[in-house]
């Protein structure tokens, strides 16, 4: 898995890549709790370049938005594609969590 | 029903690669698709963790993977010495929950029902066996 950030105006974009299973899933947990920390509320996902997610990285983004929920902070995402749009779905993400197309539309979301 | 691949190793998190490789390669062996395959490596992944998850701690024992192909579809027969786990006991997560009520966990489970064509448990003395079986097309959600 790979993690990278860019600040933007209204919120941090994460580009997560790669898998999110049992294994790499408390590396992303860890990254946004840090940031979190480190004072930044609002997060833009993009999950374009991840491959495969397994409810590990289902449980850590539900332990990161729990969180940030308690900081009245946010967390979108952008980019699903193939399988991890569909383990989204079936979990029922879709309707818990905001997804947009584009970087750009869940930036204006904030 | 032809054995296809097997597998045996301690229960542990470090072997979840070697695990999925072995029942990845054969599944692609017997020419199912690279969809389905990804649908066996997910189920796969949510019933060892589990495994991993209740064998005893400091003695995990070994998990006993065998996959198997018959008619049109593929069997994976997971067997560990753990506690008695049953997950088709398990009730479904209510997933209009919001947020903050959510529980973390709890999808694992729901996952390997909704993805396996057919997810049977029983429980022999002292073993946990598992059997999930993926037809060849693609099961629609």
């Amino acid at each position: 898995m790979n993690i990278s950030t860019k600040k933007e105006a209204s919120a941090l974009l994460v580009t997560v890549a790669g898998r999110m299973d049992a294994v790499t899933a408390p590396e992303f947990e860890k990254s946004i709790l840090d940031f979190i920390a480190q004072g930044e509320r609002n997060f833009l996902i993009n999950l374009s370049g991840l491959e495969y997610i397994s409810s590990a990285g289902l449980r850590s983004i539900l332990a990161s938005a729990k969180r940030l929920k308690e900081q009245n902070g946010k967390l979108v995402f952008s980019g699903l594609q193939g399988h991890v749009k569909e383990v989204f779905s079936i979990s029922g993400f879709h309707g818990i969590f905001k997804i947009y197309d584009s970087d750009a539309e869940g930036l204006k979301g904030f | 029903m032809t054995v296809i691949g097997h597998i045996k190793l301690p229960a542990v998190l470090e072997n979840l690669m070697a695990i999925t490789a072995c029942v990845t390669t054969a599944a692609a062996a017997a020419g199912f698709s690279a969809r389905r395959i990804g649908d066996m490596e997910l189920v796969l992944e949510e019933s060892v963790t589990n495994v991993f998850k209740y064998a005893s701690p400091g003695n995990p024992g070994e998990i006993d993977i065998t996959c198997t192909l018959g008619e049109g579809e593929f069997t994976i027969e997971i067997r560990d010495p753990g506690r008695e786990f049953d997950i088709t006991k398990l009730p479904d997560p209510d997933l209009g929950q919001h947020i903050s009520e959510r529980p973390i966990g709890g999808l694992g489970a729901y996952i390997i029902k909704r993805i396996s064509d057919d997810v049977s448990y029983r429980r022999l003395p002292g073993l946990n066996i598992l059997t999930l079986v993926f037809k060849r097309e693609f099961k629609k959600q």
